[in-house]
């Protein structure tokens, strides 16, 4: 099994008539057939979209309407900063359960609006900036590369893009393979946070174990390790390895994501690292390492 | 991106915040007119660089015992000898570093009667996904020292946007700080005009510190500290304006221009990387074997061949490089971009430093292939370990 996405989870594209969404979306087309069904754009309606390879999807003047004559389950965005929280608004108004946006570099308040339209709606949201989910041989939603992935029992839940690619490419290399793989971005304000996504790895009877990538800035991870503490508890728990990023990065400098600054005396690696080891999870010290972490903590 | 203090002033008061009256002055012999047109006989005379903790900062021109970045005037006179020593002069402070930063501006402000000091800030609280005010009855103290010793004295109200700053916010903020009288009064209209001018203007941090009630009763903003937030600034021309360049790393304004996320510390090893996170990871991993980076240059998703030449040019130009290490996981980014980028790059400024390159991810093959078919001297890396080893061994 899988969470999030599968093979029958239907998508339509926000931004598809764009390089970036264009690009991707026939990366995911290729990916095992990803069910990429329309795009949307405002005064394109009714036109279609090529791609390079000949494929072909209907465009439709909006996510309603897309959705209606798709069955839609599904919509990610890649549309432009300055107008990428009015698509995800326009999603959530049209009652899209799973919306995922990758663009990078939205307005803090932009972000603030759109989570508290989020409150009580029907929609889930996954990033902004971040790489997407992608569950192996099923769905692509986002930028993976698809080519690093094995279907396996590993769940992967990280802050961080390319740390999320180092770990897949890792428990593929490993042998392990991966039930999804869910970056849940690196924005201050955002959808999805860890301990969502770590409660549905605890539920989903395939993942047998879990990668958590954190990387310096707020209080996210901390969060996640009380829940698991809490869950541990409760008598569910699975073998997890993880890593934090920004270990040795330099006090009060914002080190590229807009998340990612250790302030106040708050949101430092150690406390971080400490939190997930009490919680634990075996951390790793390499970022190189998460995959033979993992193996030695199956291992036992 | 920041502004002076001097600036933040002048946005807050457009949006009606109560702020002393003040004017700039970057030459010894604007000051005695600045002073004149104050109502004195306090003045006070304030170092304008984009770094907290000017009070207890030292000039370093100076002998140890003089004063520090902000000081008191009892006269016109005493504000313009104040001013000579301070101007042209290097501060040091808890934050400028060793180095100091020149100060280039002065701020001559009306003096006020302080009954009691105060700590506000206004920023985006993470675990709600919304704006909070921070409140502290411990002003003009560092609010990190208070939240570590005392952090029964900070409260935070947290602010639904859908509502705006609501007469129970006021009510709770002022009762945090035991307002009464006027400055109860003042807080009525002071609290939600932070608020607003925190969410027009897409501030990153607002902090008043300190907010002081004055004698008369009154509320007024002593200092204030604003950052904005740079994903927004597309929609304010007026705050790209107040944008003071000297303040800023001459090579992290080259790389904004090319839109790219520059970073310079203190190492020998210049980073290009993809992604925020693999750039402090790979700055971890550089550290766990016993080296230092000199910079990271994040070139992000979908750059183009030229943007990662102009990155790689950003890096080669910091004279502390002594070895570069390319390291790509490409999503968005595509290897083969990175490798023309770089070779691009090298024909035009040559490389005379070791490079070590690692591609991984979209089009990862094809990045290699250029590489090896460029001709020149690249060390290539199977993964992050491998990367991290041999630029550590190549830089020596």
């Amino acid at each position: 099994m899988s969470i999030l996405v599968n093979k029958d989870t239907k998508i339509i594209v926000q931004g598809l008539t764009g390089k970036t969404g264009g690009f991707h979306t026939e990366q995911a087309l290729a990916y095992h057939g990803t069910q990429m069904v329309a795009g949307v754009h405002p005064t394109k309606g009714g036109t279609s979209w090529t791609g390079s390879h000949g494929e072909s999807l209907p465009i439709y003047a909006s996510v309603a309407e897309a959705r209606d004559a798709t069955g839609a389950d599904a919509s990610v965005i890649y549309v432009p900063p300055s107008g990428a929280a009015a698509a995800i608004i326009e999603a959530i108004d049209a009652e899209i359960p799973f919306i995922t946006c990758i663009t990078e570099g939205i307005p803090v308040m932009d972000m603030v609006n759109v989570k508290r339209r989020l409150e009580g709606s029907k929609s889930r949201l996954l990033g902004p900036n971040c790489p997407g989910i992608l569950t192996p041989e099923e769905c692509k939603i986002g930028i993976m590369p698809g080519n690093i992935f094995t279907k396996g029992s590993v769940g992967i839940v990280s802050r961080s893009g390319t740390l999320t690619y180092e770990a897949v490419f890792q428990t593929t290399n490993e042998g392990l393979g991966q039930t999804t793989a869910v970056g849940i971005g690196g924005d201050p304000v955002k959808g999805t946070e860890f301990i969502d996504v770590l409660e549905l790895f605890l539920a989903d009877p395939e993942t047998t174990s879990i990668i958590m990538i954190g990387e310096i800035g707020g209080g996210a991870e901390e969060e996640a390790a009380q829940f698991l503490i809490d869950e541990a508890k409760k008598g569910r728990k699975k073998p997890m390895a993880g890593f934090i990023a920004g270990r040795t990065a330099p006090k009060g400098r914002t080190m590229g994501h807009a998340g990612a600054v250790v302030s106040g005396g708050k949101g430092d690696a150690e406390s971080k690292i400490a939190a997930m080891e009490a919680a634990g999870i075996r951390m790793s010290e390499s970022p190189a390492r998460l995959g033979k972490t993992l193996v030695e903590v199956l291992k036992g | 991106m920041n502004i002076h203090e001097y600036q933040a002033k002048q946005v807050l008061k457009g949006f009606g915040a109560p702020v002393a009256e003040g004017v700039a002055v970057t030459s010894v012999d604007q000051v005695e007119a600045a002073a004149k047109s104050l109502p004195g006989p306090l003045y006070v005379v304030k170092s304008q660089i984009h770094a907290g903790g000017r009070g207890k900062g030292k000039f370093k021109e100076l002998p140890a015992e003089a004063k520090g970045g902000v000081r008191l005037a009892f006269s016109v006179e005493e504000a313009v000898s104040h001013a000579r020593e301070m101007l042209g002069n290097t501060l040091v402070t808890a934050q400028t570093g060793d180095a100091g930063k020149q100060v280039n501006r002065l701020y001559i402000e009306d003096g006020a009667d302080i009954d009691r000091e105060l700590y506000l800030s206004l920023l985006v609280d993470r675990a709600y996904g919304r704006i909070a005010f921070v409140v502290s009855t411990e002003g003009g103290m560092d609010i990190e020292t208070v939240a570590h010793d005392t952090p029964e004295k900070i409260q935070n109200i947290v602010i639904d946007p859908n509502a705006g700053v609501t007469d129970a916010d006021v009510a709770a903020i002022s009762a945090a700080y035991g307002l009464t009288g006027a400055a109860a009064e003042d807080a009525k209209s002071l609290f939600p005009a932070l608020y607003k001018a925190f969410v027009e203007k897409d501030m990153d941090m607002l902090e008043v510190n300190p907010l002081i009630v004055m004698k008369d009763g009154h509320l007024r903003v002593l200092d204030a500290k604003v950052s904005f937030d740079g994903n927004a600034l597309f929609r304010h021309d007026d705050i790209k304006a107040l944008r003071d360049e000297t303040e800023e790393d001459a090579k992290e304004i080259e790389a904004s221009k090319w839109d790219l996320a520059y970073v310079s510390l203190d190492g020998n090893i210049g980073c290009m990387v993809n992604g925020a996170g693999l750039a402090m990871a790979t700055m971890d991993i550089i550290k766990l074997y016993g080296k230092e980076p000199a910079n990271f240059c994040d070139v992000g998703g979908g750059a183009g061949k030229e943007k990662v030449a102009a990155a790689f040019k950003i890096i080669t130009a910091d004279p502390n490089v002594q070895g570069i290490l390319v390291n790509i996981f490409g999503g968005i980014m595509k290897c083969d971009v990175i490798a023309e980028g770089v070779v691009a790059a090298v024909k035009e400024v040559g490389l005379k430093v070791p490079l070590v390159v690692r591609l991984e991810g979209t089009n990862a093959e094809l990045g290699k292939k250029i590489l090896n078919e460029s001709g020149l001297a690249i060390t290539a890396a199977d993964d992050l370990d491998d990367a991290a080893q041999k630029i550590v061994a190549a830089v020596g």
